[in-house]
């Protein structure tokens, strides 16, 4: 079970809290198929994904991005058991989507980002810290019952 | 992984904006990674890793020295940081993971403070960048 300080319970809460999951999960999603164009692999079904205007404007891409974050959300109340939040999930990606989980860390640094751009100086370095355990603990919870 | 023309000019509008702030954004960018990546940390056991550390500074400014070099003559990034990379391959020997873990923090910093600077495109373009930087600097690795 992943240990979490009382500090970065705090510092993950309190960013979640300001967060627009919509906004934050269709730049996040957007951000991650222009900046690592060969993870449109897993959308060839979202129609126009042929430059970043496109992507960033896709209804498709904006609504799988809203979904991917409201399950991050699910990881944020859960924190102390990650894992089994994410059991069903990771059997999804795994036997169903045909996901690496080299794109669930992909995902998560390009989260990290998307909330430095929106938080600014708020998204301090202790927050960073606190965000950058939590995706890696995601990611790993989201690989872990690949076979 | 090749450096399209929109990449460069990119690149190079991204290290004109920032401008004087490239040292402040190099300090700010180590003590990121620090943070969030305590084994980096490893490298430099002698460093004051506090708030405000005058190595960071001064180290931070190296970093970002070389950036804005390897921006500057960004056709030949292998050429420009051609010294450096003897550097990292015959002494510092840094493990070639970490200069992803500084890319990363890099983005971070211009993200935080600039975020309008960052659009996707420019971020994808940055992030190449950072990746051709480090390819360089491991490239005598072995």
């Amino acid at each position: 079970m992943v240990h979490w300080s009382a500090e970065e319970k705090q510092l993950i809460a309190s960013i979640w809290g300001k967060v627009n999951v919509e906004e934050c999960g269709a730049e996040a999603l957007a951000r991650l198929l222009i900046v690592y164009p060969w993870t449109q692999r897993f959308f060839s079904n979202f129609g126009n994904l042929s430059s970043p205007t496109a992507i960033v404007g896709n209804p498709k891409v904006r609504a799988h991005g809203k979904k991917v974050l409201t399950s991050f959300g699910e990881a944020v109340k859960n924190l102390d058991n990650i894992k089994g939040t994410y059991s069903k999930l990771s059997e999804l990606h795994c036997e169903k989507l045909h996901v690496d989980p080299e794109n669930f860390r992909l995902l998560g640094d390009i989260l990290v980002i998307v909330l430095a751009s929106h938080f600014g100086r708020d998204f301090t370095p202790a927050c960073q810290f606190a965000w950058q355990k939590l995706v890696g603990v995601v990611a790993h919870a989201l690989a872990r019952k690949y076979h | 992984m090749v450096l399209s023309a929109s990449d460069k000019a990119n690149v190079k509008a991204v290290f004109t904006k920032i401008g004087g702030q490239a040292e402040e954004f190099g300090a700010e960018t180590l003590h990121r990674m620090f943070h969030a990546y305590p084994q980096t940390k490893t490298y430099f056991p002698h460093f004051d890793m506090g708030k405000g550390s005058a190595q960071i500074k001064s180290h931070g400014k190296k970093v970002a020295a070389a950036l804005v070099e390897a921006a500057n003559h960004i056709d030949d990034i292998a050429g420009a940081l051609s010294k450096l990379s003897d550097l990292h391959a015959q002494k510092l020997r840094v493990d070639p993971v970490n200069f992803k873990l500084l890319g990363h923090c890099f983005l971070v910093v211009v993200a935080s403070h600039n975020p309008a600077l960052l659009t996707p495109e420019v971020h994808a373009s940055l992030d190449k960048f950072l990746c051709a930087v480090g390819t360089v600097l491991t490239a005598k690795y072995r």
